[in-house]
């Protein structure tokens, strides 16, 4: 099958971007997104011009790496995958295909579709944890937890990172991101003794990085790749305001 | 010459762990803030090693090449954890755990490294539930095991079949807090490029920022690489596409000692290639083996869809073969059976390369509300790669290379023949013998980087609290950049035709037929000329686009592939050593008449240890005799 790709180019951090159109014809439809990109730099290289630099790793939706915005979405028109588990056979013969880095404040672009993501790392830093130094944890047994809590904590819990729910929001909010993470926690009796400074801190670092607020559009929930539920935003509201009250 | 001292303690087994840590040397605390140590790679075991180290008050410097910690290929572990907790109450103990272990690895693995493994898996579930990891719970709220490949127990831990990434996060969450402690200064997207030694013993790294391709140079007093397996030596594997050797391979260049390369995983449960544009091949958790039964026809060629063949035409060559494990043999002997199938032209799908994984029975049985439980998101992943849906068809499988028991030599302290470069988990070679068991690269990760390198350090940094600072500003610094400079110049000034991942593929191809599942002779010495000789094409004919000094993911790859060419030649030159067949490594020339693996324990029960003489030079080999003093080494069987 043909594609025109019509990709933003951007040398560095820097430099003034740009959209480029490229026309490609070796594509199969047996080919992943990546793999089809993979094969589109390999006939850069060999013309002599630079390939398209993106961000990618595990190949298997899981790592969180790769991020893209194709044709309109985060991690293009197909709901709940990752950019790497997207396949060529779901894009049409002569199709003009879009892809675009993340585009948020608090996410500048490094290269063409390479983003820096570190403000997420920052807001996981501020708070994303159980303090438990290794050694002093109890018998595993000694806590039960009901189960549906436990279930609802790992349903918030495999959040990847990838930032598609900022991507995908108006204003750039990451409350779906930060929520996930404060309510695995909040979910389970390990996190209860931390919970009121944890989300304060966490909420006041995005805050602070620039990230929008919410505006309950959900688009959030719509474009996750892992089907993260906005119910955790609702959550997360709720342990902020006990938190500030009590 | 330098002799092999494994310093395994002295006393029963299953004291040893315990007598070691009660003699080791400690660091006081306020000596343990001047003390700087490296830490290379984020996953499982370098994130818990760094975030250990940083809370007994070490000044720690952790470098990842991915743009988080978060994203190291820990994160793609499915199955589970092990762990000998003995919930299920049907007979596990540490006991069982390290015979098993032991055996799986068709004793080729140190007896005292081993042991201590399962001693501390334990402390390592506790230590993950602490920090609020969702491992699956029952309705009583107590955590849920499941079994796994070559054992009779059930010890898994599991969270769905995300296991690995759960326990990394959680690993991800206690590296955040050192580093926002400042106790742990965290340095994403550098790839370390060389190993500096000063006075024979580690002392620093020179990396390459990947934003800027600045060379950067990082000093201590001790080094740990985490830096993970050889996998994609192979190019296609179920490895995250930028996983590579070259940490380690600098290392040994170094004067590490490189052991048991040729031990390799080949997992037999991947979705199979399905074109040669493909970039990895995708797991599907061994796990799915507990409830899937793997057949092939029983006619040769026989090309009517699967549900279409009745009962009594499917061969289920497992359970028929090996009736006391079944599906649950473990990963060699699965793979090796797959291969057999495929090969005496009874594999099914368009390339006959592939077998059945089924889940009729199971959903018969269960219900698939039972089975969606367990496997949901490994369904749904294989529906979404190959557009089957597994509730109504048999999955296709086949063997994918997968993990290295091979890497660099460790002694008991889990540090290499180098004085102060330590390294733990899948870049070392130490607990898996030849063949890993499932869930257990989990458990070792998380017990070497939490519970072991925290102890054995300190034995070794007691010695070095005399030890100011390291400069940076050293001829030994200065030496070491300008060896990767220049190897970066002549990368770039080749400008040929071909690209490095034309190369790597083509490599891949010739270890996947030639040092993959199978090995004889002939194929080994044809594979080495072979290999040679694609070394010195990528040398005159690779093309690099772009400079050194900026963002150049084509210049990173060029460089782990020209280390694979070394690291390959130097897998075949063990396979080729090693004569007989012992888990993985299948040598033709060694098998029993029915087609079993055969081990030759009188000539070849040791570790084989290569030291490095130089590029281009023939490698030493050093052997560590294996002594067994607790099992009886016998004929490794699961019929």
């Amino acid at each position: 099958m043909k594609v025109k790709l019509k990709i933003w180019r951007q040398e560095n951090a820097k430099a003034k971007g740009s959209f480029q159109t490229y026309n490609f014809d070796e594509v199969s439809p047996e080919m992943s997104f990546l793999e089809m990109l993979d094969a589109f730099n390999t006939k850069l290289i060999t013309e002599g011009k630079e390939p398209v630099a993106f961000d990618h790793d595990c190949r298997e939706g899981i790592c969180g790496s790769c991020a893209m915005y194709i044709n309109g979405h985060p991690h293009g028109p197909v709901s709940g995958i990752t950019t790497c588990h997207l396949s060529m056979r779901m894009f049409k013969d002569g199709e003009t295909i879009t892809v675009e880095p993340w585009r948020a404040k608090a996410f500048p672009v490094i290269k063409d579709l390479i983003i820096d993501r570190t403000a997420f790392d920052k807001i996981q830093l501020a708070g994303g944890f159980i303090s438990s130094n290794v050694g002093s944890a109890p018998e595993a047994h000694s806590m039960p937890v009901i189960k549906k809590n436990a279930d609802d904590a790992f349903d918030a819990a495999i959040c990847i990172g990838c930032g598609a729910c900022v991507a995908a929001c108006k204003n750039a909010s990451a409350m779906l991101f930060v929520s996930a993470k404060v309510s695995q926690f909040a979910l389970l009796p390990q996190g209860k003794v931390e919970a009121k400074e944890r989300v304060q801190k966490m909420v006041a670092k995005m805050d602070d990085l620039g990230f929008g607020n919410c505006t309950n559009t959900y688009a959030c929930e719509a474009e996750c790749p892992k089907e993260i539920s906005v119910t955790n935003i609702a959550r997360m509201n709720r342990e902020f305001l006990c938190a500030k009250v009590s | 010459m330098t002799k092999l001292d494994s310093k395994i303690p002295e006393g029963p087994l299953a004291q040893k762990w315990t007598s070691y840590k009660n003699k080791a040397k400690l660091v006081n605390p306020a000596n343990k803030k001047k003390l700087d140590i490296i830490v290379v790679g984020t996953g499982l075991a370098g994130a818990g090693a760094a975030s250990s180290l940083g809370e007994l008050g070490y000044n720690v410097k952790n470098f990842c090449y991915q743009d988080s910690p978060r994203r190291a290929h820990s994160v793609a572990a499915q199955g589970g954890i092990n762990a000998a907790k003995n919930y299920k109450n049907d007979g596990d103990s540490i006991y069982r755990l390290f015979y098993d272990m032991i055996k799986g690895g068709d004793f080729r693995a140190r007896e005292a490294n081993v042991y201590r493994a399962a001693e501390v898996s334990n402390d390592v579930i506790d230590h993950f539930t602490a920090m609020g990891v969702p491992f699956a719970r029952d309705y009583g709220g107590n955590l849920d095991n499941r079994s796994f490949g070559g054992v009779q127990v059930s010890r898994t831990f599991y969270a769905k079949g995300q296991t690995g990434q759960q326990c990394l996060l959680g690993t991800y969450s206690s590296l955040n807090r050192q580093i926002n402690k400042g106790s742990v200064t965290m340095f994403p997207r550098r790839e370390m490029l060389d190993l500096v030694l000063i006075d024979g013993k580690a002392r620093g790294i020179i990396v390459r920022n990947l934003v800027t391709g600045e060379i950067e140079r990082h000093s201590a007093h001790a080094v740990v690489l985490a830096s993970g397996g050889y996998g994609t030596v192979y190019y296609l594997s179920t490895l995250a596409v930028n996983s590579n050797a070259s940490a380690a391979w600098k290392a040994h260049r170094k004067g590490a000692f490189f052991a048991n390369p040729s031990f390799v995983q080949i997992h037999p449960t991947s979705i199979p290639q399905l074109n040669d544009y493909q970039a990895k091949l995708t797991l599907m958790s061994e796990s799915l083996r507990n409830d899937g039964r793997i057949w092939t026809p029983k006619e040769k060629n026989d090309k009517r869809h699967a549900n279409d063949i009745p009962e009594e035409e499917r061969d289920y060559y497992l359970e028929r073969r090996y009736p006391a494990f079944g599906n649950l043999v473990p990963r060699d002997v699965a793979s090796r059976a797959a291969k057999e199938r495929c090969d005496a032209g009874y594999g099914v799908g368009e390339t006959g390369l592939a077998v059945n994984l089924d889940f009729r029975d199971a959903i018969n049985k269960q219900g698939k509300k039972a089975i969606e439980d367990k496997y949901g998101n490994l369904f749904e992943m294989y529906e979404t790669i190959t557009g089957i849906n597994p509730y109504k068809e048999p999955m296709r499988i086949y063997p994918a290379g997968h993990y290295t028991m091979g890497g660099l030599w460790v002694d008991y302290e889990l540090m290499t023949t180098i004085p102060g470069l330590f390294s733990i988990v899948e870049s070392n070679f130490s607990d898996h013998g030849a063949n890993r068991l499932g869930a257990s690269s989990l458990m070792q990760a998380s017990g070497d980087g939490y519970f072991i390198i925290p102890y054995t350090i300190g034995n070794y940094l007691a010695d070095e609290i005399r030890t100011p600072r390291i400069s940076t500003d050293t001829l030994e610094f200065d030496e070491a950049e300008n060896v990767v400079k220049e190897k970066i110049e002549k990368l770039l000034a080749i400008k040929g035709t071909e690209t490095a991942t034309s190369f790597h593929k083509r490599l891949g191809r010739i270890m996947w037929d030639y040092c993959g599942m199978s090995r004889n002779e002939k194929g080994l010495k044809k594979a080495f000329d072979m290999v040679k000789e694609l070394e010195k094409e990528f040398w005159s004919n690779l093309i690099v686009p772009g400079k050194g000094h900026d963002l150049n993911m084509e210049l990173e790859k060029a460089g782990r592939v020209a280390d694979y060419f070394e690291l390959a030649e130097l897998m075949i030159t063990d396979a080729l050593n090693r004569k007989e067949s012992c888990g993985a490594h299948f040598r033709e020339e060694s098998q029993t008449p029915e087609g079993e693996a055969m081990r030759d324990d009188k000539n070849y029960m040791y570790v084989a240890a290569w030291e490095s003489m130089g590029k281009g030079k023939l490698p030493k080999l050093h052997k560590e005799d294996l002594v067994f003093e607790e099992v009886e080494v016998k004929v490794r069987s699961y019929k």
